[in-house]
C-alpha cells in the first residue's frame, strides 16, 4: 500500500523536447569544461578510479581537485540509478512510491527554518468610534525548539494532502548540540507523525545512530531496507560546480548504506549561477548529475532523487527569491529534465518572500504551488508554512496550505465526459427547458452529497471581515487536540536505551 | 584632457564597469573601464586623492542616490563598489607615498563548518568599495587559522560570518580564542549572517552586529569619524 498522491495526466511542459536535449548536451559540456572543483578527497579518488580526468588544483587554501566527468560515465550512472523509489513510513499505508516516468505528485514539507512564528490576536479599537473593534493577527518570531518540531509533526500528521515530512524548524534549545541534534530531530519527527520522515544531517557521526533508531522502529536492517521510514537530503554540490568536503562525505556514507538520499542543488540565478534561464538550468542539471554519478559509482543501484532548488536572486538583497515568477519556471524546467532521465524529482514550490502570512504570501505560494504541481514532480517539497525566503515557518500557514492543495487536487480531477454522462445531462437539459421555471436546482442535491462538488473554502469569513487567519489558528488548535499514533512504549524504551543523546523530555512515557 | 579622464571615470563607476570587457548597463558605453581609466589618470599625473574624490567617490555618490530611489539594485551597487575596490588597489601605493592613511585593514571569513558565502562576499565587496583594505580568508576556516592570521597580519577589523545555528557558536569560540591568545583587544570583531542577532553578538562579546554590508560600512565609518 502507498499513498495515492496526485496523478497529473498531462503534465505542463515548459521546454520543447529539443530544448531538453540541448540542455542535456550543454550540461555534458559543463561536466567536461570547466568540470567540477572537488574539495573531497574520497570523491576525487572514486572519480579517478572510475576513469574520470582528475587533476590536483594547487591554488586553493584547501586540498582541491578538478574533475572532468565524461558523458559515458553519467549515462552509465543514470542507467543504474533506480527509476522507482520507495520512501517508507511508520504506517506502511503512508509509504510513497515514486516512478521517474510517472507524474504522480506528493506534497512534502520543508525545511529547517531558524524562526518559528507565534500568532496572537490583539484587539484594536477605532479611534473615531470606540464601539468598533477588530482583531488583527500579530506575528511573533522566535527561535524554533524541539517542542515546536513535535507540534508541527503532530499537526502535519492530520493534514490530508500532506504526504511526507521534512523537519520544518531548526531545533535550537539550549541542550541541543551539534552532537545530539540529528537523533533528536529524527526522533521528535518520527514519534509524532506516521508519514515518511526526511532530513539533512548536521553531523556525519550521527548517521549510524539515526539509522539504528530507524532499524529499532522497523524491526531490523532488512525491514528498514524494505520500508525505509527515513531518508536524507544532501547539498553535496555547492553552486557553481563545487563538491563540498563534509556534505560529500555524508553523501558517500549514506549511499554505501543504500538508503534513499536527495542530491540537492540550490543555485541562485544572478549570484551562484547565470541570471539567464538556459544558464542556470544547464548548470543545475550538471551539478545534480555529477552528484547522482558519484552516488552510483559508490553503490550502483542506490536510490537517489534528482533534487532541484533553483531560485532567482532578489535584486534588493541577493537573498533567494522563491516568490518570483522565474523560480517557478526554473523548477518546471528541472521537472522535465528529471523526467527525461527517469529519476524521481525532488522539486520546490510554495515558499514566499514576505516574512508573515497575508496577501503577498498567499499569492506567491499559490502561484508556484499550482504551476509546479501541474508540471508533475514526484516529490514537491517546501510546500507548507514557509515564509521569508525559507527562514520562517508558521504552523497555521501550513494548515492554510493544506486547504489550497485540496483545491488544486480537486481541480486536477479528470473530467467525466462519456456516453452515460452526456445522456444524463442532455436529459436534464431537455426536461428543464420544458418546465416553466427553467431551473436546474433539483439536480444539485444528489451531486452535492456524492463528493462531486468542491468544498466551500474552509476559512470563509462571515460578513465583511476576513477571518481566514483566525480560523486557521482555530483549526490548528483542533488538530493538535487530535491524538497521534506515537511509537509504542517498549520500542521507545529500547530507543532511549540504545541511542545516545536523546533528550529525556522527548520520552512521552516518563 | 585630465578632466575628460576623470569624468569618464565617474561615468564608468556609475555604470559599474570595472574593465573594458565589462558589459555595463547601457549599450553605448564602451571603451576603457574603471581600472584602465584609473591607470590613465595616474599616467597623466593626476594626484591620487583627486582621482578618488572627483572620480570614484563622486561616482559612488550618484550610485548611492540611484540606489536609494530604487533605480539601482544590489547588483548595480556591487558592480560599482567592486570597480572602485579594484581602482583603490591601483591607487594604494600612491596614497601611501603621499602619506594618506587608508581606512584600515579588514579581514573577513566564514567560520569553520560553514560554507555559505554569498553574504560574506557582498560585505567584502561593499567594504572594499568604501575604502577598506579587505582580506577574504575564505569559507570553513578553522578557528586556529583565524587567530593565527590576526596574530601575524594584525588586521584592524575581523568580520565573522555564519549562517547556521550550529556554526554561529563557532563565532563565540573565535572570540574566546582571541582572548586566550591575548590579542582580543587588538582587533574589532564584527559578526553577521542570517542566524545571528544583536542579542547573540552581545552574548559572545562581539564589538558589532551588522544586519548587512551597508550597516557594516555605516558602523565602521562612524567609528573612523569618532
Ligand atoms: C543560499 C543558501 C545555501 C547555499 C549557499 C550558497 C553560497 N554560496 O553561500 C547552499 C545550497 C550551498 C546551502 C547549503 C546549506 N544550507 Co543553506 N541556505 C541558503 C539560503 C537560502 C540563503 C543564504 C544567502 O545566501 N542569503 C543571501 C545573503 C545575501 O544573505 P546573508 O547570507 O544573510 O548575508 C547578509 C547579512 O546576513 C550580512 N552578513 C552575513 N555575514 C556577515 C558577516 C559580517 C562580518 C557582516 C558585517 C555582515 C554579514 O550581510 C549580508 C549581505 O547583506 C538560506 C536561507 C536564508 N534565506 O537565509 C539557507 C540556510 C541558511 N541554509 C540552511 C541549511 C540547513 C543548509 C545546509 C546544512 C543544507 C544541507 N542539509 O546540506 C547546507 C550547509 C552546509 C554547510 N556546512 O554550510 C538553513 C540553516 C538552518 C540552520 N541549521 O541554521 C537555511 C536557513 C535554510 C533553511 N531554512 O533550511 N545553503
Amino acid at each position: 500500500m502507498a499513498r495515492e498522491g496526485l496523478l497529473i495526466e498531462r503534465p505542463l511542459l515548459r521546454m520543447t523536447q529539443e530544448q531538453v536535449e540541448r540542455i542535456h548536451q550543454a550540461s555534458m559540456e559543463i561536466l567536461m569544461d570547466p568540470g567540477l572543483i572537488c574539495f573531497n578527497k574520497d570523491a576525487a579518488d572514486i572519480f579517478q578510479e572510475n576513469g574520470a580526468e582528475v587533476t590536483t588544483l594547487p591554488d586553493y587554501n584547501h586540498p582541491a581537485w578538478l574533475i572532468k566527468i565524461p558523458e559515458q560515465m553519467v549515462l552509465k550512472a543514470l542507467d543504474s540509478a533506480p527509476k522507482t523509489i520507495k520512501l517508507g513510513a511508520r504506517n506502511p499505508e503512508n509509504a510513497l512510491i515514486m516512478n521517474g516516468e510517472e507524474s504522480r505528485v506528493y506534497y512534502i514539507t520543508g525545511s529547517e527554518t531558524n524562526i518559528w512564528l507565534d500568532v496572537d490576536f490583539p484587539t484594536y479599537v477605532k479611534k473615531a468610534d470606540s464601539s468598533k473593534e477588530i482583531q488583527v493577527p500579530e506575528f511573533i518570531p522566535r527561535r524554533g525548539t524541539v517542542a515546536d518540531l513535535c507540534q508541527s509533526a503532530h499537526v502535519c500528521e492530520h493534514l490530508d494532502t500532506l504526504d511526507g515530512y521534512i523537519r520544518t524548524v531548526n531545533i535550537q534549545d539550549k541542550d541541543i548540540t551539534e552532537e545530539n541534534k540529528d537523533v533528536n530531530k529524527y526522533f521528535a519527527s518520527l514519534n509524532n507523525i506516521t508519514k515518511h520522515v526526511m532530513a539533512g544531517l548536521t553531523s556525519l557521526d550521527q548517521l549510524d545512530n539515526v539509522v539504528n533508531m530507524a532499524e529499532i522502529i522497523t524491526g531490523g536492517k532488512d525491514q528498514l531496507k524494505e520500508n525505509p521510514i527515513i531518508s536524507f537530503i544532501t547539498c553535496l554540490v555547492k553552486s557553481p560546480l563545487q563538491f563540498v568536503e563534509d556534505t560529500t562525505d555524508t553523501f558517500i556514507e549514506i549511499c554505501k548504506r543504500g538508503l534513499p538520499v536527495v542530491v540537492s542543488s540550490a543555485p541562485q540565478a544572478g549570484s551562484t549561477a547565470p541570471i539567464k534561464e538556459a544558464g542556470i538550468i544547464a548548470q543545475i542539471n550538471s551539478e545534480v548529475l555529477a552528484g547522482i554519478t558519484l552516488g552510483q559509482l559508490v553503490n550502483p543501484g542506490t536510490p537517489v532523487l534528482y533534487g532541484s532548488v533553483p531560485v532567482r536572486a532578489r535584486m534588493d538583497t541577493l537573498n533567494d527569491s522563491y516568490g518570483c515568477v522565474e523560480t517557478s519556471q526554473y523548477n518546471i524546467d528541472c521537472v522535465q529534465l528529471a523526467r527525461y532521465y527517469k529519476i524521481p524529482n525532488y522539486s520546490t514550490s510554495g515558499v514566499c518572500d514576505p516574512k508573515i502570512p497575508g496577501q503577498q504570501s498567499s499569492i506567491e505560494r499559490l502561484f508556484s504551488d499550482i504551476l509546479v504541481t501541474l508540471s508533475g514532480p514526484q516529490y514537491l517539497h517546501c510546500t507548507y508554512g514557509l515564509l521569508d525566503c525559507n527562514s520562517v515557518f508558521c504552523l497555521p500557514q501550513a494548515v492554510l496550505d493544506d486547504a489550497h492543495f485540496k483545491m488544486i487536487k480537486f481541480f486536477l480531477r479528470q473530467p467525466i465526459i462519456d456516453e452515460e454522462e452526456l445522456a444524463d445531462v442532455l436529459k436534464q437539459i431537455r426536461t428543464v427547458s420544458g418546465t416553466p421555471q427553467k431551473i436546474f436546482i433539483s439536480y444539485i442535491r444528489k451531486v452535492m452529497r456524492s463528493g462531486q462538488l468542491s468544498e466551500a473554502y474552509p476559512f470563509d469569513g462571515d460578513g465583511e471581515g476576513d477571518n481566514v487567519f483566525k480560523l486557521a489558528c482555530e483549526k490548528t488548535q483542533a488538530l493538535l487536540e487530535k491524538p497521534v499514533d506515537h511509537i509504542d512504549e517498549a520500542t521507545t524504551s529500547t530507543i532511549f536505551k540504545e541511542i545516545p543523546g536523546l533528550l529525556p523530555r522527548l520520552n512521552i512515557y516518563q | 584632457m585630465s578632466e575628460d579622464i576623470i569624468s569618464k571615470l565617474k561615468e564608468n563607476v556609475i555604470q559599474g564597469r570595472k574593465t573594458e570587457d565589462d558589459e555595463g548597463i547601457e549599450e553605448d558605453l564602451t571603451g576603457p573601464g574603471v581600472i584602465e581609466l584609473t591607470q590613465q589618470a595616474l599616467d597623466a599625473n593626476i594626484p591620487a586623492n583627486q582621482i578618488i574624490m572627483d572620480g570614484l567617490t563622486s561616482g559612488m555618490e550618484v550610485v548611492g542616490e540611484k540606489f536609494s530611489t530604487k533605480e539601482y539594485y544590489i547588483p548595480d551597487m556591487l558592480a560599482s563598489a567592486d570597480a572602485v575596490g579594484a581602482a583603490m588597489d591601483l591607487l594604494k601605493p600612491h596614497l601611501e607615498k603621499s602619506g594618506v592613511a587608508g581606512k584600515g585593514k579588514f579581514a573577513i571569513v566564514t567560520v569553520k563548518g560553514d560554507i555559505h558565502d554569498i553574504g560574506k562576499n557582498i560585505v567584502a565587496i561593499l567594504l572594499k568599495g568604501a575604502g577598506y583594505d579587505v582580506y577574504d580568508l575564505g569559507i570553513d576556516i578553522p578557528t586556529e587559522k583565524i587567530v593565527e592570521y590576526v596574530k601575524n597580519e594584525k588586521p584592524d577589523y575581523l568580520g565573522l560570518s555564519a549562517l547556521l545555528t550550529t556554526t554561529m557558536v563557532v563565532m563565540g569560540d573565535v572570540i574566546e580564542a582571541l582572548k586566550s591568545a591575548g590579542i582580543r583587544d587588538s582587533v574589532k570583531v564584527l559578526v553577521g549572517g542570517a542566524a545571528v542577532s544583536e542579542e547573540y553578538a552581545k552574548e559572545i562579546g562581539a564589538d558589532f552586529y551588522c544586519l548587512d554590508g551597508f550597516d557594516a560600512v555605516k558602523k565602521l565609518d562612524a567609528l573612523q569619524a569618532a
